[in-house]
Protein backbone atom coordinates (compact mmCIF):
# COMPACT_ATOMS: atom_id res chain seq x y z
CA UNK A 1 0.00 0.00 0.00
CA UNK A 2 2.96 2.39 0.79
CA UNK A 3 4.81 1.09 -1.84
CA UNK A 4 1.52 1.77 -3.70
CA UNK A 5 1.51 5.42 -3.08
CA UNK A 6 4.85 5.57 -3.27
CA UNK A 7 4.56 5.22 -6.99
CA UNK A 8 1.15 7.47 -7.18
CA UNK A 9 3.42 10.31 -5.90
CA UNK A 10 6.28 9.95 -8.07
CA UNK A 11 3.88 9.65 -11.47
CA UNK A 12 1.73 12.60 -10.03
CA UNK A 13 5.08 14.18 -10.00
CA UNK A 14 6.53 13.37 -13.18
CA UNK A 15 3.51 14.41 -14.67
CA UNK A 16 3.75 17.97 -13.20
CA UNK A 17 6.96 18.17 -14.44
CA UNK A 18 6.42 17.15 -17.71
CA UNK A 19 3.44 19.79 -17.64
CA UNK A 20 5.92 22.42 -16.47
CA UNK A 21 8.05 21.71 -19.33
CA UNK A 22 5.59 22.52 -21.94
CA UNK A 23 4.20 25.24 -20.10
CA UNK A 24 7.22 27.29 -19.41
CA UNK A 25 9.11 26.42 -22.96
CA UNK A 26 5.83 26.83 -25.35
CA UNK A 27 6.68 23.31 -26.76
CA UNK A 28 4.57 23.05 -29.67
CA UNK A 29 2.15 19.93 -29.53
CA UNK A 30 3.89 18.26 -32.86
CA UNK A 31 7.12 19.02 -30.68
CA UNK A 32 5.94 17.90 -26.91
CA UNK A 33 2.42 17.70 -26.77
CA UNK A 34 1.40 18.21 -23.17
CA UNK A 35 -0.38 15.41 -20.04
CA UNK A 36 -3.83 16.54 -21.46
CA UNK A 37 -3.32 15.79 -24.92
CA UNK A 38 -1.70 12.37 -24.62
CA UNK A 39 -4.45 11.27 -22.54
CA UNK A 40 -6.99 12.21 -25.00
CA UNK A 41 -4.94 10.59 -27.22
CA UNK A 42 -5.35 7.71 -25.24
CA UNK A 43 -8.92 7.63 -25.41
CA UNK A 44 -9.59 8.61 -28.71
CA UNK A 45 -7.52 5.87 -30.01
CA UNK A 46 -7.72 3.25 -27.19
CA UNK A 47 -9.17 0.92 -30.28
CA UNK A 48 -5.72 1.36 -32.17
CA UNK A 49 -3.79 0.96 -29.10
CA UNK A 50 -4.89 -2.28 -27.62
CA UNK A 51 -4.47 -4.31 -30.16
CA UNK A 52 -1.00 -3.44 -30.83
CA UNK A 53 -0.53 -3.38 -27.35
CA UNK A 54 -1.35 -7.26 -27.00
CA UNK A 55 0.80 -7.62 -30.11
CA UNK A 56 3.87 -6.30 -28.11
CA UNK A 57 2.82 -8.01 -25.09
CA UNK A 58 2.67 -11.52 -25.96
CA UNK A 59 6.05 -10.96 -28.19
CA UNK A 60 7.78 -9.78 -24.78
CA UNK A 61 5.73 -12.62 -22.43
CA UNK A 62 7.33 -15.28 -25.18
CA UNK A 63 10.47 -13.87 -25.74
CA UNK A 64 10.64 -13.68 -21.70
CA UNK A 65 9.69 -17.02 -21.11
CA UNK A 66 11.33 -18.79 -24.03
CA UNK A 67 14.75 -16.59 -22.90
CA UNK A 68 14.82 -17.64 -19.28
CA UNK A 69 14.30 -21.17 -20.48
CA UNK A 70 17.15 -20.82 -22.13
CA UNK A 71 19.46 -18.68 -20.43
CA UNK A 72 18.54 -21.47 -17.30
CA UNK A 73 19.20 -24.49 -19.67
CA UNK A 74 22.85 -22.35 -20.36
CA UNK A 75 24.03 -21.94 -17.00
CA UNK A 76 23.02 -25.51 -16.09
CA UNK A 77 25.24 -26.76 -19.00
CA UNK A 78 27.76 -24.51 -18.36
CA UNK A 79 28.40 -25.19 -14.35
CA UNK A 80 27.59 -28.84 -14.98
CA UNK A 81 29.66 -29.58 -17.84
CA UNK A 82 33.55 -28.81 -17.60
CA UNK A 83 34.45 -28.82 -21.38
CA UNK A 84 30.92 -26.29 -22.24
CA UNK A 85 32.46 -24.08 -19.64
CA UNK A 86 35.93 -23.90 -21.38
CA UNK A 87 33.75 -23.40 -24.83
CA UNK A 88 30.45 -22.49 -24.66
CA UNK A 89 31.09 -19.35 -22.15
CA UNK A 90 33.32 -17.62 -24.54
CA UNK A 91 30.72 -18.12 -26.88
CA UNK A 92 28.02 -16.35 -24.85
CA UNK A 93 29.99 -13.47 -23.94
CA UNK A 94 30.25 -12.94 -27.60
CA UNK A 95 26.60 -13.39 -28.45
CA UNK A 96 26.67 -10.43 -26.18
CA UNK A 97 29.25 -8.06 -27.88
CA UNK A 98 27.13 -8.01 -31.04
CA UNK A 99 24.24 -5.46 -30.53
CA UNK A 100 20.83 -6.61 -31.11
CA UNK A 101 20.41 -3.63 -32.95
CA UNK A 102 22.72 -3.77 -35.35
CA UNK A 103 21.67 -7.69 -36.33
CA UNK A 104 17.83 -7.07 -35.82
CA UNK A 105 17.38 -6.58 -39.83
CA UNK A 106 19.05 -9.45 -40.32
CA UNK A 107 16.04 -11.25 -37.97
CA UNK A 108 13.76 -9.31 -39.57
CA UNK A 109 15.38 -10.89 -43.24
CA UNK A 110 15.45 -14.43 -41.88
CA UNK A 111 12.46 -14.50 -39.96
CA UNK A 112 10.34 -12.64 -41.65
CA UNK A 113 8.28 -9.50 -40.63
CA UNK A 114 5.88 -11.35 -37.92
CA UNK A 115 6.06 -12.10 -34.91
CA UNK A 116 8.98 -14.72 -34.58
CA UNK A 117 11.79 -12.04 -35.30
CA UNK A 118 10.72 -9.89 -32.57
CA UNK A 119 10.33 -12.68 -30.23
CA UNK A 120 13.94 -13.72 -31.38
CA UNK A 121 15.73 -10.45 -30.32
CA UNK A 122 13.34 -10.23 -27.06
CA UNK A 123 15.34 -13.81 -26.32
CA UNK A 124 18.85 -12.99 -27.42
CA UNK A 125 18.46 -9.85 -25.06
CA UNK A 126 16.81 -11.82 -22.43
CA UNK A 127 19.10 -15.09 -22.06
CA UNK A 128 22.14 -13.01 -21.11
CA UNK A 129 21.50 -11.76 -17.96
CA UNK A 130 19.60 -15.15 -16.69
CA UNK A 131 22.42 -17.36 -17.75
CA UNK A 132 25.31 -14.78 -16.24
CA UNK A 133 22.86 -14.28 -13.07
CA UNK A 134 22.24 -18.31 -12.63
CA UNK A 135 26.18 -19.02 -13.82
CA UNK A 136 27.66 -16.35 -11.39
CA UNK A 137 24.95 -18.64 -8.20
CA UNK A 138 25.32 -21.94 -9.23
CA UNK A 139 29.26 -21.31 -9.40
CA UNK A 140 29.09 -19.54 -5.91
CA UNK A 141 27.38 -22.28 -3.99
CA UNK A 142 28.58 -22.29 -0.10
CA UNK A 143 31.65 -24.60 0.13
CA UNK A 144 30.49 -25.85 3.69
CA UNK A 145 27.55 -27.31 2.05
CA UNK A 146 29.73 -28.90 -0.83
CA UNK A 147 32.17 -30.32 1.63
CA UNK A 148 28.86 -31.61 3.81
CA UNK A 149 27.67 -33.41 0.63
CA UNK A 150 30.74 -34.85 -0.21
CA UNK A 151 31.28 -36.46 3.24
CA UNK A 152 27.62 -37.83 2.68
CA UNK A 153 28.93 -39.09 -0.77
CA UNK A 154 26.49 -37.13 -2.71
CA UNK A 155 27.35 -37.45 -7.31
CA UNK A 156 28.00 -34.13 -8.69
CA UNK A 157 24.41 -34.64 -10.37
CA UNK A 158 22.97 -35.14 -7.16
CA UNK A 159 24.90 -31.91 -5.82
CA UNK A 160 23.84 -29.80 -8.78
CA UNK A 161 19.75 -30.71 -7.80
CA UNK A 162 20.09 -30.60 -4.20
CA UNK A 163 22.45 -27.99 -3.29
CA UNK A 164 23.68 -25.64 -6.31
CA UNK A 165 20.36 -25.30 -7.90
CA UNK A 166 18.37 -24.15 -4.97
CA UNK A 167 20.95 -22.10 -3.43
CA UNK A 168 21.39 -20.28 -7.19
CA UNK A 169 17.72 -19.68 -7.36
CA UNK A 170 18.01 -16.34 -5.93
CA UNK A 171 20.72 -15.38 -8.08
CA UNK A 172 18.52 -16.51 -11.09
CA UNK A 173 15.90 -14.78 -9.64
CA UNK A 174 18.10 -11.21 -9.58
CA UNK A 175 18.76 -12.14 -13.58
CA UNK A 176 15.33 -12.61 -14.03
CA UNK A 177 14.65 -8.83 -12.85
CA UNK A 178 17.14 -7.66 -14.97
CA UNK A 179 15.89 -9.77 -18.04
CA UNK A 180 12.12 -8.69 -17.44
CA UNK A 181 13.72 -5.25 -17.32
CA UNK A 182 14.90 -4.76 -20.61
CA UNK A 183 13.00 -7.25 -22.59
CA UNK A 184 10.37 -4.97 -24.03
CA UNK A 185 13.97 -3.42 -25.70
CA UNK A 186 14.50 -6.58 -28.17
CA UNK A 187 10.39 -6.09 -28.95
CA UNK A 188 10.70 -2.27 -29.78
CA UNK A 189 13.63 -2.31 -31.59
CA UNK A 190 11.92 -5.61 -33.60
CA UNK A 191 9.16 -3.72 -34.46
CA UNK A 192 11.04 -1.04 -35.46
CA UNK A 193 12.73 -2.43 -38.18
CA UNK A 194 9.88 -4.26 -39.50
CA UNK A 195 7.05 -5.02 -38.81
CA UNK A 196 2.75 -4.96 -39.21
CA UNK A 197 1.84 -4.60 -35.54
CA UNK A 198 2.91 -3.92 -32.10
CA UNK A 199 3.22 -0.60 -29.97
CA UNK A 200 7.10 -0.13 -32.10
CA UNK A 201 5.44 -0.34 -35.09
CA UNK A 202 2.54 1.64 -34.38
CA UNK A 203 5.03 4.70 -32.94
CA UNK A 204 7.10 4.83 -35.76
CA UNK A 205 3.82 4.65 -38.05
CA UNK A 206 2.29 7.81 -36.23
CA UNK A 207 5.87 9.36 -35.95
CA UNK A 208 6.13 9.54 -39.91
CA UNK A 209 2.33 10.69 -40.09
CA UNK A 210 2.90 13.91 -36.93
CA UNK A 211 0.52 11.81 -35.25
CA UNK A 212 2.97 12.75 -32.23
CA UNK A 213 0.17 13.01 -29.50
CA UNK A 214 -0.65 9.02 -30.87
CA UNK A 215 3.57 8.20 -30.25
CA UNK A 216 3.30 9.51 -26.35
CA UNK A 217 0.51 7.65 -26.12
CA UNK A 218 1.68 4.74 -27.37
CA UNK A 219 5.11 5.39 -25.06
CA UNK A 220 2.64 5.53 -22.40
CA UNK A 221 0.96 1.95 -22.93
CA UNK A 222 4.54 0.39 -23.55
CA UNK A 223 5.97 1.74 -19.99
CA UNK A 224 2.98 1.09 -18.14
CA UNK A 225 2.95 -2.16 -19.46
CA UNK A 226 6.68 -3.24 -18.74
CA UNK A 227 6.35 -1.36 -15.33
CA UNK A 228 3.24 -3.86 -14.47
CA UNK A 229 5.58 -7.11 -15.81
CA UNK A 230 8.51 -6.10 -13.76
CA UNK A 231 6.46 -5.58 -10.66
CA UNK A 232 4.54 -8.86 -11.55
CA UNK A 233 7.39 -10.58 -12.26
CA UNK A 234 9.43 -9.30 -8.98
CA UNK A 235 6.05 -10.24 -6.75
CA UNK A 236 6.20 -13.90 -8.26
CA UNK A 237 9.83 -14.24 -7.91
CA UNK A 238 9.50 -13.55 -4.10
CA UNK A 239 6.62 -16.06 -3.52
CA UNK A 240 8.72 -18.14 -5.37
CA UNK A 241 12.61 -17.80 -3.69
CA UNK A 242 10.86 -16.94 -0.06
CA UNK A 243 14.39 -17.97 1.44
CA UNK A 244 16.46 -15.27 -0.14
CA UNK A 245 15.64 -12.57 2.74
CA UNK A 246 16.98 -15.56 4.96
CA UNK A 247 20.49 -16.07 3.31
CA UNK A 248 20.78 -12.09 4.12
CA UNK A 249 20.35 -13.00 7.92
CA UNK A 250 22.74 -16.06 7.23
CA UNK A 251 25.31 -14.35 6.42
CA UNK A 252 24.90 -11.86 8.93
CA UNK A 253 24.68 -14.41 11.42
CA UNK A 254 28.13 -15.86 9.87
CA UNK A 255 29.86 -12.50 10.05
CA UNK A 256 28.46 -12.06 13.82
CA UNK A 257 29.91 -15.20 15.11
CA UNK A 258 33.18 -15.37 13.18
CA UNK A 259 36.43 -14.90 16.03
CA UNK B 1 50.30 -40.87 19.94
CA UNK B 2 52.60 -43.47 21.55
CA UNK B 3 52.61 -47.15 20.74
CA UNK B 4 49.11 -48.85 21.66
CA UNK B 5 48.47 -51.96 22.70
CA UNK B 6 48.10 -54.55 19.88
CA UNK B 7 44.09 -55.27 21.54
CA UNK B 8 43.13 -52.17 21.03
CA UNK B 9 41.00 -51.77 18.22
CA UNK B 10 40.97 -47.79 15.48
CA UNK B 11 38.81 -46.88 13.76
CA UNK B 12 40.79 -44.23 12.53
CA UNK B 13 44.73 -44.70 11.49
CA UNK B 14 46.46 -42.01 10.16
CA UNK B 15 50.13 -42.34 9.07
CA UNK B 16 52.57 -39.92 7.95
CA UNK B 17 50.12 -36.42 7.22
CA UNK B 18 51.66 -33.71 5.72
CA UNK B 19 50.47 -30.18 4.97
CA UNK B 20 52.68 -27.64 3.58
CA UNK B 21 51.27 -24.11 3.61
CA UNK B 22 53.10 -21.40 1.81
CA UNK B 23 56.72 -23.37 1.40
CA UNK B 24 56.37 -24.44 4.78
CA UNK B 25 55.23 -27.66 6.63
CA UNK B 26 52.54 -26.70 9.19
CA UNK B 27 52.68 -30.68 10.32
CA UNK B 28 54.93 -33.56 8.57
CA UNK B 29 54.77 -37.25 9.38
CA UNK B 30 52.31 -36.76 12.07
CA UNK B 31 50.41 -39.93 13.10
CA UNK B 32 47.09 -39.98 14.95
CA UNK B 33 44.54 -43.25 15.37
CA UNK B 34 41.60 -42.94 17.21
CA UNK B 35 40.43 -45.47 19.66
CA UNK B 36 37.13 -47.32 18.46
CA UNK B 37 34.19 -46.26 20.51
CA UNK B 38 36.03 -43.04 22.08
CA UNK B 39 36.15 -40.00 22.06
CA UNK B 40 39.29 -37.71 21.04
CA UNK B 41 39.48 -33.92 21.31
CA UNK B 42 41.97 -32.48 19.63
CA UNK B 43 42.81 -28.79 21.28
CA UNK B 44 45.29 -26.05 19.59
CA UNK B 45 45.71 -22.59 18.46
CA UNK B 46 44.19 -21.14 15.06
CA UNK B 47 46.44 -22.09 11.69
CA UNK B 48 47.97 -25.15 13.41
CA UNK B 49 46.13 -27.23 10.97
CA UNK B 50 43.46 -29.21 12.90
CA UNK B 51 40.76 -28.90 10.59
CA UNK B 52 43.43 -29.78 8.14
CA UNK B 53 43.94 -32.84 9.38
CA UNK B 54 40.47 -33.10 10.20
CA UNK B 55 39.72 -32.73 6.38
CA UNK B 56 42.37 -35.24 5.78
CA UNK B 57 40.31 -38.11 7.61
CA UNK B 58 37.03 -37.10 6.02
CA UNK B 59 38.60 -37.17 2.71
CA UNK B 60 37.85 -33.73 1.65
CA UNK B 61 41.06 -32.77 0.17
CA UNK B 62 41.92 -29.60 1.18
CA UNK B 63 45.80 -30.20 0.63
CA UNK B 64 46.96 -32.25 3.32
CA UNK B 65 48.40 -35.45 2.53
CA UNK B 66 48.78 -38.87 4.17
CA UNK B 67 47.71 -42.69 4.59
CA UNK B 68 44.66 -42.87 5.49
CA UNK B 69 42.78 -45.79 6.61
CA UNK B 70 39.24 -44.81 8.30
CA UNK B 71 35.71 -46.46 9.03
CA UNK B 72 33.16 -44.24 7.23
CA UNK B 73 33.00 -40.66 8.68
CA UNK B 74 30.12 -37.93 9.20
CA UNK B 75 31.00 -34.82 8.97
CA UNK B 76 29.93 -32.02 11.59
CA UNK B 77 31.55 -28.15 10.94
CA UNK B 78 30.96 -24.89 13.36
CA UNK B 79 28.86 -23.69 11.00
CA UNK B 80 25.00 -25.60 10.78
CA UNK B 81 24.91 -25.61 7.07
CA UNK B 82 21.68 -26.35 7.44
CA UNK B 83 19.29 -25.50 3.90
CA UNK B 84 17.13 -22.11 4.22
CA UNK B 85 14.71 -23.66 1.24
CA UNK B 86 14.34 -27.25 3.10
CA UNK B 87 11.97 -27.80 6.50
CA UNK B 88 13.93 -29.53 9.44
CA UNK B 89 12.77 -32.99 8.44
CA UNK B 90 13.98 -32.80 4.98
CA UNK B 91 17.10 -30.70 6.64
CA UNK B 92 17.70 -33.86 8.52
CA UNK B 93 17.63 -36.61 5.80
CA UNK B 94 19.64 -34.66 3.22
CA UNK B 95 22.73 -37.25 3.28
CA UNK B 96 19.96 -39.71 2.26
CA UNK B 97 18.49 -37.65 -0.31
CA UNK B 98 21.89 -36.82 -1.63
CA UNK B 99 22.50 -40.28 -2.08
CA UNK B 100 19.53 -41.40 -3.96
CA UNK B 101 18.27 -42.78 -0.84
CA UNK B 102 14.76 -43.40 0.24
CA UNK B 103 14.94 -40.54 3.89
CA UNK B 104 14.37 -42.85 6.91
CA UNK B 105 11.62 -40.04 7.98
CA UNK B 106 10.49 -41.97 11.04
CA UNK B 107 13.99 -42.19 12.69
CA UNK B 108 14.56 -38.98 12.05
CA UNK B 109 11.60 -37.85 13.45
CA UNK B 110 12.52 -40.05 16.60
CA UNK B 111 16.04 -38.39 16.87
CA UNK B 112 14.33 -34.80 16.53
CA UNK B 113 12.27 -36.33 19.43
CA UNK B 114 15.06 -37.11 21.03
CA UNK B 115 16.68 -33.62 20.95
CA UNK B 116 13.38 -31.48 21.84
CA UNK B 117 12.68 -30.54 18.22
CA UNK B 118 9.43 -32.70 17.74
CA UNK B 119 7.41 -29.05 17.53
CA UNK B 120 9.43 -28.16 14.59
CA UNK B 121 9.79 -30.69 11.67
CA UNK B 122 7.99 -28.65 9.42
CA UNK B 123 9.93 -25.26 10.72
CA UNK B 124 12.22 -23.40 7.70
CA UNK B 125 15.81 -23.34 9.61
CA UNK B 126 15.35 -19.44 9.89
CA UNK B 127 12.96 -19.51 12.25
CA UNK B 128 15.08 -21.71 14.97
CA UNK B 129 17.76 -20.49 17.61
CA UNK B 130 21.13 -20.91 16.80
CA UNK B 131 21.18 -23.88 19.77
CA UNK B 132 18.12 -25.70 17.42
CA UNK B 133 19.85 -25.42 14.73
CA UNK B 134 22.75 -27.01 16.17
CA UNK B 135 20.64 -29.89 17.71
CA UNK B 136 19.15 -30.31 13.85
CA UNK B 137 22.74 -30.37 12.37
CA UNK B 138 23.21 -32.93 14.91
CA UNK B 139 20.60 -35.21 14.22
CA UNK B 140 21.55 -34.80 9.97
CA UNK B 141 25.40 -36.23 11.24
CA UNK B 142 23.18 -39.11 13.29
CA UNK B 143 20.67 -39.76 10.35
CA UNK B 144 24.51 -40.74 8.49
CA UNK B 145 24.95 -43.38 11.24
CA UNK B 146 28.21 -43.93 10.76
CA UNK B 147 30.81 -45.35 13.43
CA UNK B 148 32.93 -42.68 12.87
CA UNK B 149 32.01 -38.87 13.81
CA UNK B 150 34.10 -35.75 13.04
CA UNK B 151 33.15 -32.48 14.22
CA UNK B 152 35.28 -29.23 14.14
CA UNK B 153 34.16 -26.62 16.31
CA UNK B 154 30.23 -28.22 16.44
CA UNK B 155 29.40 -25.98 19.32
CA UNK B 156 31.63 -23.28 19.08
CA UNK B 157 29.06 -20.47 17.63
CA UNK B 158 26.93 -21.41 20.38
CA UNK B 159 26.67 -19.52 23.99
CA UNK B 160 28.22 -21.24 27.09
CA UNK B 161 24.75 -22.07 28.43
CA UNK B 162 23.56 -23.58 25.03
CA UNK B 163 27.27 -24.92 24.67
CA UNK B 164 26.88 -27.08 27.80
CA UNK B 165 23.33 -28.20 26.82
CA UNK B 166 24.71 -29.40 23.61
CA UNK B 167 27.63 -31.67 24.65
CA UNK B 168 25.83 -33.09 27.33
CA UNK B 169 23.25 -34.13 24.40
CA UNK B 170 25.75 -35.07 21.66
CA UNK B 171 27.75 -37.11 24.78
CA UNK B 172 24.44 -38.64 25.13
CA UNK B 173 23.53 -39.16 21.27
CA UNK B 174 26.82 -39.87 19.93
CA UNK B 175 27.85 -42.81 23.10
CA UNK B 176 29.49 -45.62 21.02
CA UNK B 177 30.94 -44.05 18.46
CA UNK B 178 34.25 -42.79 17.71
CA UNK B 179 34.39 -39.20 17.60
CA UNK B 180 36.76 -36.94 17.16
CA UNK B 181 36.25 -33.55 17.96
CA UNK B 182 38.11 -30.43 17.13
CA UNK B 183 38.00 -27.82 19.17
CA UNK B 184 39.34 -24.37 20.65
CA UNK B 185 37.92 -24.79 24.15
CA UNK B 186 39.83 -26.89 26.90
CA UNK B 187 36.63 -27.25 29.03
CA UNK B 188 34.83 -28.90 26.16
CA UNK B 189 37.91 -30.88 25.28
CA UNK B 190 37.66 -31.71 29.43
CA UNK B 191 34.49 -32.78 29.77
CA UNK B 192 33.83 -34.65 26.48
CA UNK B 193 37.52 -36.16 25.63
CA UNK B 194 38.16 -39.64 26.73
CA UNK B 195 41.91 -39.21 24.87
CA UNK B 196 42.99 -35.39 24.81
CA UNK B 197 45.52 -33.84 22.30
CA UNK B 198 46.89 -30.46 21.69
CA UNK B 199 48.56 -30.09 18.70
CA UNK B 200 51.03 -26.71 19.08
CA UNK B 201 54.47 -26.14 16.81
CA UNK B 202 55.79 -25.49 13.70
CA UNK B 203 55.80 -28.37 12.06
CA UNK B 204 53.23 -29.38 14.58
CA UNK B 205 53.11 -32.34 17.07
CA UNK B 206 50.23 -33.94 19.03
CA UNK B 207 50.66 -34.18 22.73
CA UNK B 208 48.70 -36.33 25.28
CA UNK B 209 46.56 -34.31 27.94
CA UNK B 210 46.69 -35.77 31.40
CA UNK B 211 42.46 -36.36 32.01
CA UNK B 212 40.40 -36.40 35.49
CA UNK B 213 40.08 -39.73 36.61
CA UNK B 214 36.31 -39.33 35.72
CA UNK B 215 33.84 -40.63 32.69
CA UNK B 216 33.22 -38.31 30.34
CA UNK B 217 30.82 -36.42 30.28
CA UNK B 218 32.82 -35.01 33.26
CA UNK B 219 31.08 -32.04 35.99
CA UNK B 220 32.44 -29.01 34.91
CA UNK B 221 32.16 -28.28 38.50
CA UNK B 222 34.72 -30.90 39.85
CA UNK B 223 37.93 -29.47 41.01
CA UNK B 224 40.01 -31.71 38.88
CA UNK B 225 38.30 -30.94 35.95
CA UNK B 226 38.73 -26.81 36.77
CA UNK B 227 42.58 -27.84 37.93
CA UNK B 228 42.85 -29.34 34.11
CA UNK B 229 41.76 -26.64 32.59
CA UNK B 230 43.80 -24.23 34.64
CA UNK B 231 46.44 -26.28 33.84
CA UNK B 232 45.95 -26.72 29.82
CA UNK B 233 44.88 -22.80 29.26
CA UNK B 234 48.35 -22.22 30.54
CA UNK B 235 49.85 -24.60 28.02
CA UNK B 236 48.06 -23.40 25.14
CA UNK B 237 48.92 -19.58 25.88
CA UNK B 238 52.25 -20.63 26.85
Amino acid sequence: MKAALRMAVVAAGLLIVWQAIVSITGARPFILPGPLAVASALARHGGLLLPHAGTTLAEILLGLGIGAALGAFSALVVAHVRPARLWLLPVLVASQAVPVFAIAPVLVLWLGYGMASKVAMAVLIIFFPVTAAFYDGLSRTDPGWLDLARSMGASRWRQLLHLRIPAALPACASGLRVATAVAPIGAVVGEWVGASAGLGYLMLHANARMQVDLMFAALLVLAAMALILYFTVDRLLRLAVPWQADTLLQDHRKETVEP
Amino acid sequence: MGEAAPDIEFAVDIRGAALSYGGAPLFDGLDIRLEAGLWTCLLGPSGVGKSSLLRLIAGLGGGAAGRVRAAPVAYMSQDDLLLPWANVLDNTVLGARLRGERPDYDRARLLLNQVGLADSTLAKPATLSGGERQRVALVRTLMEDRPVVLMDEPFGSLDAITRHAAQDLAARLLAGRTVLLVTHDPLEALRLGDRVHVMTGRPAALEPVPLPDLAPPRDVRDPAVLAAQGALLARLAA
